[in-house]
């Protein structure tokens, strides 16, 4: 099964699965990568509302995307991290760094516009 | 107990003897019973009804656990009448009181019945007093229990209470944290606050600690945990009201709270928060205007 995503403006939304297995986060990562390129893409936006759990694995993995797509010249928002699994993050003391978190995608695409038109300027 | 039965079947009365003679006995024994208990001032606040009512099936459910051994219905009707006590006023004083003399009057009624044998006696009591203190331990850790579980009901509502998050403008919420913190109280506070941050859309959260007496360094990481979350659900988190004493205690003790913002007061708090949003609103697109 391949990961679906939505392309908006220049924008991509990636709405993750809430059965995603370890495989398609790798998946994910490479995916994304090579995606930014050549499509003119400025920012990509995870949403996790779907997921229940985000454990380390896939708090490392989220940081390596984020920090592949910067490499490619995106930005990288993380949405819909919903309130239990927050706390079961910080518990376990699990953080996704560098990565700018946010509520929701509209809330994200807000911050990606201010941030391209910073660049713009 | 059940061993103690067989035990001392053969020398003396049985189980069985005892019982069909406090059945016996009954109407006379209750009323001897309710007299004590009168005479004694135990009986305030209850009506004669209530009083035949409640004695009738006290003795009965004494004896029907002499006779079968078994105390499910004893523990039954003892927490029903903990909780139908603690409710009406009756004070445990009241309602031992009242066991202790029904104890008295089953015990004088033995050895009006047995007292001429010596050895029938002595097994007679024993028999009977196993069950006796029994039944008087369960009615008084059914008032312990009932006691304790009003005042879980208590704490839980308390901290219910204590944990408002409350919207100030859009966007901007505030956290007043009174009273002491501990972990399940922090736990409970962060999954109120990060609920209302999802409701409201909130982007900042001022939390307040001005009436948090104390700090150490476990409730110094709850507070950081709870910053941490928030931040995952996208809100920035400055926290006001440290009192000098905190300080200096989070300086002694060595936590890093540098992750997070601090300000004296909650206006500075809420000063510093509406910065925030307010460099996010002059920099978004301009609102149409309607002239």
């Amino acid at each position: 099964m391949g990961i679906p995503f939505l392309r908006h403006r220049e924008y991509i939304i990636v709405p993750l699965q809430a059965a995603i297995s370890d495989d398609e986060m790798v998946e994910l990562w490479g995916l994304l990568a090579n995606h930014v390129t050549g499509h003119d893409v400025r920012g990509v936006v995870i949403d996790v509302t779907a997921l229940d759990v985000i454990d380390s694995f896939a708090c490392r993995t989220l940081t390596h995307v984020a920090q592949a797509i910067r490499l490619r010249g995106a930005e990288t928002v993380i949405v819909g991290i919903q309130p239990d699994v927050a706390i079961a993050m910080v518990q376990l003391g699990l953080s996704v760094t560098d990565v700018r978190t946010m509520l929701d995608t509209e809330e994200a695409i807000a911050f990606l516009d201010q941030a391209t038109a910073r660049a713009a300027r | 107990m059940e061993e103690a039965n067989h035990t001392y079947r053969p020398a003396g009365p049985s189980t069985d003897d005892l019982v069909s003679h406090l059945m016996r006995v009954r109407d006379e024994l209750r009323v001897q019973w309710v007299q004590e208990m009168r005479a004694k001032g135990l009986l305030e606040g209850l009506t004669p009804e209530e009083t035949e009512r409640e004695s009738a099936v006290i003795y009965d459910t004494c004896v029907g656990c002499l006779e079968s051994g078994r105390y499910d219905e004893a523990q039954r009707y003892a927490t029903q009448m903990a909780q139908r006590g603690v409710l009406s006023g009756m004070t445990p004083e009241q309602i031992m009181g009242s066991l202790l003399t029904l104890r008295d009057i089953y015990e004088w009624s033995l050895f009006d019945e047995y007292g001429a044998e010596r050895e029938k006696l002595r097994h007679a009591l024993r028999l009977y007093q196993s069950v006796a203190n029994r039944i008087l331990s369960i009615v008084a850790l059914a008032f312990v229990e009932e006691r304790e579980r009003i005042v879980f009901q208590q704490q839980e509502a308390i901290r219910e209470l204590s944990t408002p998050a409350l919207q100030i403008r859009d966007g901007l919420l505030m956290l007043p944290i009174i009273g002491l913190l501990d972990s399940a109280r922090a736990r409970q506070l962060t999954e109120q606050l990060l609920l209302t941050i999802r409701a409201s859309r909130a982007k900042a959260v001022v939390i307040d600690i001005t009436g948090v007496p104390a700090i150490d360094s476990k409730v110094a990481n709850h507070l950081l945990q709870t910053v941490d979350a928030c931040s995952l659900m996208g809100a920035r988190v400055v926290l006001s009201g440290m009192s000098p004493e905190i300080a200096q205690t989070i300086v002694t003790i060595g936590v890093d709270l540098s992750r997070i913002r601090t300000v004296a007061d909650l206006q500075d708090g809420i000063e510093e928060a509406n910065r925030w949003l307010g460099a996010e609103v002059s920099n978004r697109r301009p609102l149409p205007q309607s002239d």
